[in-house]
């Protein structure tokens, strides 16, 4: 009884695929959900300075549970999504399923993206079929056991998958704007925020700032006494890279910044009041 | 020549590093206290750019050549081997610097060219210089990427 029931609970739960196929993309728009939904900062090559539009995979982001590799997402129908229909697409971006219907870890954020609307997605689908086939394997994490068992990741999702957001009560329109971008497609905390034992982002202390899981030094507080910044600082600092002490962006903030600073300035403002309100 | 002269000047200072206790290297301090000036003083045209404050020529002009100045000191003894953030405390500097010092050099020689052309560009208008401050803070930014640790 217990097994069948572990069997239920960890089984993938994909959204209807008629209805996510039935949506129409449109190519102009996806690329903006490319931009701030940061999906070259990950795919693109590893190295110094590869083409963010060419996503070949294979950059390595170390964590306690091992390190992943991030698959070759690029238009290839053998190495990369090229084959898959827009239904796989989205049900692999916002729900975590592959096309064969495995779970993925969550290092891949649709943990956040799940928050997103499936139009963006078929958008996302839409510009992303225009972008250049790689014919680059992806290749294998490097996860020990127990982590390695795919059917366990289910498990974490009945716990941890979450579609609600995570600040609430009254919000202004700019500040909800800012919320579905930085709560979803950006997914901002999903470094700003620390984990739990089991890798699930800390909602209790949201933005307040984590490891740096692939190297040294500290993903710093975006919330919190120690965050002293002002709305116009975060707006100031995604358009230009410039902190309010004109030191530059680095680190893998550096490609975020690159991404938003492409997106409409409002978009920045909506972001930053967002930020400022889930940092009271 | 540029690029060739200062990669002479790097390599010399990587073979004359002394065997000092490393986390007491004041090349460590001396280099930080370099990006300090230059941070003081991008303030001013970034401000600017930013819309923090009115655009002013000659403020701009003579930050931007500063910048000019400041990018010119010569590099050699900033930056021992040994100085990096898997040998010692206290510096955000990565190996990758001594990894690929050619990479580094050219790094640091497209932020003299963006400071070069900002310094032309700073008292012609605010449109103008905010474009080289753009221009200069994506060099920044390359190098930042690259070869800087996060905070910890």
């Amino acid at each position: 009884m217990l097994g069948a029931a572990a069997w239920v609970v960890t089984a993938p739960r994909p959204m209807d695929a008629a209805a996510l196929d039935a949506l129409e993309g449109d190519v102009k728009r996806g690329e903006t959900i490319f931009l701030a939904a940061g999906c070259g900062s990950c795919h693109k090559a590893p190295g110094s300075q590869p083409d963010p539009l060419v996503l070949t995979g294979g950059r390595e982001f170390a964590s306690d549970f091992g390190t992943f590799l991030a698959p070759n997402i690029s238009s290839d129908p053998d190495h990369g999504i090229g084959a898959w229909s827009q239904a796989e697409f989205i049900n692999a971006v916002m729900r975590g399923i592959s096309p064969d219907g495995a779970h993925y870890y969550p290092a891949f954020p649709y943990t956040s993206y799940i928050r997103a609307e499936a139009q963006d997605f078929a958008d996302l689908y839409a510009f992303m079929q225009t972008l250049p086939a790689d014919d680059t394997a992806s290749e294998p994490h490097r996860i020990g056991f127990p982590f390695n068992i795919r059917r366990a990741v289910g498990l974490w999702k009945a716990l941890y998958l979450r579609e609600d957001w995570v600040i609430t009560g009254d919000l202004s329109t700019e500040q909800e704007r800012g919320r579905y971008l930085a709560e979803s497609l950006s997914h901002c905390a999903e470094c700003h925020t620390p984990r739990n034992l089991l890798g699930a982002l800390d909602q209790d202390r949201w933005h307040l700032g984590a490891p740096n899981p692939s190297g040294t030094g500290r993903i710093p507080a975006i919330a919190g006494e120690s965050f002293t910044w002002t709305e116009f600082d975060v707006s100031a600092y995604l358009e230009t890279g410039m902190t309010p002490d004109f030191d530059v962006v680095g680190g893998t903030m550096a490609p975020v910044v690159r991404n938003l600073q492409q997106l409409e300035k409002s978009d920045l403002d909506a972001i930053a009041a967002y930020v400022m309100r889930a940092s009271q | 020549m540029k690029f060739k002269t200062i990669l002479g000047t790097f390599a010399l200072g990587a073979m004359l590093a002394t065997p000092v206790i490393a986390d007491e290297d004041p090349a460590i301090e001396a280099r930080q206290g370099q990006f300090k000036l230059f941070s003081h003083n991008f303030a001013v045209v970034g401000g600017m750019a930013q819309g923090r404050m009115e655009y002013d020529a000659e403020m701009a002009q003579t930050a931007a050549d500063n910048l000019y100045h400041l990018t010119r000191v010569d590099q050699g003894r900033l930056w021992p081997e040994g100085t990096d953030t898997e040998s010692v405390e206290g510096t955000r500097a990565l190996p990758s610097i001594w990894e690929d010092l050619d990479d580094f050099v050219a790094k640091f020689v497209a932020l003299q060219e963006a400071a070069e052309n900002l310094q032309a560009v700073a008292g012609e208008g605010l449109d103008e210089m905010r474009a080289g401050v753009g221009q200069v803070g994506q060099t920044c930014q390359a190098c930042h990427e690259a070869n800087r640790a996060e905070s910890s």
